[in-house]
């Protein structure tokens, strides 16, 4: 798209949670180093189609996909695809701050790392140190790395995920709703962040904000009851969406 | 202007509030009453000939109950190296793997097991250990209280795993963390305060069990010399002593009811203890 270079090909992809369909055959490209933003209505399926690339949708009993996810070429989904390896590779970082509540900061940050094998104390204290400060936390914790991660606030409970999810070293970001339940300080530390991460790691990013999206992306995804309606660079889906749906949506007269 | 039904509304609430309110004190005030008698009755005969001497010959006074303090140890050890480690793996499988039909069959017949009354269970070990060991034995009474325990620690390991939220084994499970060291490493810690205080009660309730005793671990007026002998128990040297025609008997039932208390409130403090540590 524009010249960018591509990461994540998403193709024909379909979700199901039993009976119910909530992705209807997408077809998308995600470019390298970018923010794309996934916005519509609630219950439009923004959420699953995101935990569809990570295979996290599948942890859900009756849950169900159909369709190729391709990060640089590889099928996620192929025969030899394995969900641990995947998600390594592409990590996640949820609607509510989920620290683990019996493990201290620096515990937290090591956790990917540690169960993922690594004992080495220096690579995990310098693990740790750079993710805090990629996620814009260090300054405010290094004197209390030994405290529960569930004792800070949850803007910062919430930058103590996104350095958790960073410290195992992932290509691709998925955040879902990541603001959603912070107040606006700590919603626009957050987004200054996001600018900072998309220079090492690409981000995907659902949102329900539009202003919110606007602000921190630079390709928007409309999806409309589980089937893409629109997508394009940021700028253009917000001042000259070529479909009706979008404009309706973005000019707030639905959803 | 007060609306209609408002005294109504009132009289009803300050009803109800006093209502739920008298039956919480009720039930806290039995087991005050229950703890305070217990301690009232047995103190007077706790010395340290009861808790280290072995019992006196009928007759005599005097004597302690060293052999039924050692005894219910014993039987409490062995009941749960069965009761504790089937009960929570099961428990952990249950919650993480089963939500399917052979989980349900594991429910249920939890469920079952935790309502066979205890004196069946006695049967049960009587029948498979000592009638073709042909002799009464703490091995016959460690495995009937084990057995009774699977189905609650099972049960409460089951319930406290799944009290987990979602997010945080999803939080683990999308850091690439595989799945098992996801249960060990995070559920596992997370549920293992509730587990614990679980299998405690658990051990409680057995440690309190006397009709599975005795046609199991039957009694002993001595020290029973390892496992596959009949021992003295607390429970049910409290059943014989109460119901003999000696005062000094029933003053040394009152005291082992105390001793057994004791136990299990050591039980219960001291896996308290252990997980102090944890955040």
């Amino acid at each position: 798209m524009n010249g960018t270079d591509s990461l994540l090909e998403i193709e024909s992809l379909n979700a199901w949670f039993g009976e119910v369909q909530a992705v209807r055959d997408i077809t998308l490209t995600i470019p390298r180093g970018r923010v794309t933003a996934i916005i519509g209505p609630s219950g439009c399926g923004k959420t699953t189609l995101i935990r569809c690339l990570n295979r996290m949708h599948e942890v859900v009993p009756r849950a169900r996909v159909s369709g190729k996810v391709l990060l640089e070429g590889e099928d996620l989904y192929g025969p030899t695809a394995d969900p641990v390896l995947v998600r390594r590779r592409i990590g996640m970082v949820f609607q509510k701050p989920n620290p683990f509540p019996t493990l201290t900061i620096y515990d937290n940050v090591a956790a990917g790392l540690r169960l993922t094998g690594i004992r080495d104390r220096r690579t995990l204290s310098e693990a740790v140190e750079k993710s805090l400060k990629m996620a814009a936390l260090w300054e405010e914790v290094k004197d209390s790395l030994t405290k529960p991660g569930t004792s800070f606030s949850g803007g910062q409970q919430q930058r103590l995920c996104i350095a958790r999810a960073l410290a195992v070293e992932p290509e691709v970001l998925l955040m879902d709703e990541p603001c959603s339940a912070l107040d606006p300080i700590a919603t626009a530390k957050i987004e200054e962040l996001i600018h900072e991460l998309k220079k090492t790691v690409t981000i995907v990013i659902v949102t329900h904000n539009m202003q919110q999206a606007a602000r921190v992306s630079d390709f928007t995804a409309f999806l409309y009851l589980g089937r893409l309606v629109e997508y394009d660079v940021t700028d253009k889906i917000f001042t000259t969406p070529a479909k009706k749906e979008t404009e309706d949506y973005i000019t707030g007269r639905f959803g | 202007m007060i609306p209609r039904g408002y005294r109504r509304r009132k009289v009803v609430n300050a009803l109800m509030l006093s209502l739920t309110a008298l039956c919480s004190l009720l039930t806290m005030s039995i087991l005050l009453f229950i703890l305070g008698y217990i301690a009232y009755q047995g103190i007077t005969a706790i010395d340290w000939d009861f808790l280290t001497k072995l019992p006196k010959p009928v007759g005599e006074t005097g004597g302690g109950m060293a052999n039924a303090i050692v005894g219910t140890i014993k039987l409490l050890l062995l009941a749960s190296l069965i009761g504790v480690p089937i009960g929570f793996l099961g428990g952990v499988y249950l919650s993480e793997f089963g939500h399917n039909k052979f989980g349900f069959l594991v429910r249920y017949a939890a469920d079952l097991l935790n309502g066979i009354p205890s004196i069946v269970m006695g049967i049960f070990a009587y029948t498979i250990l000592v009638l073709p060991m042909r002799r009464f034995s703490t091995l016959a009474g460690g495995v009937a209280l084990g057995i009774m325990m699977i189905p609650i620690a099972l049960r409460s390991t089951e319930e406290f795993l799944k009290l987990v939220p979602a997010s945080l084994r999803e939080a683990s499970l999308a850091l690439g963390i595989p799945e098992w060291k996801t249960i060990v490493f995070i559920v596992i810690p997370a549920a293992m305060r509730g587990i614990l205080s679980g299998i405690t009660l658990d051990l409680s309730r057995v440690a309190g069990e006397t009709a599975p005793l005795l046609f199991t671990a039957f009694n002993n007026r001595f020290w029973s010399p390892g496992w596959l002998q009949p021992t003295a128990s607390l429970p049910v040297m409290i059943f014989t002593y109460a119901i003999s025609p000696y005062e000094d008997w029933h003053r040394q039932a009152w005291a082992s009811g105390l001793v057994l208390l004791m136990l299990v409130l050591i039980a219960n403090v001291s896996a308290r203890w252990i997980l102090r540590k944890q955040l």
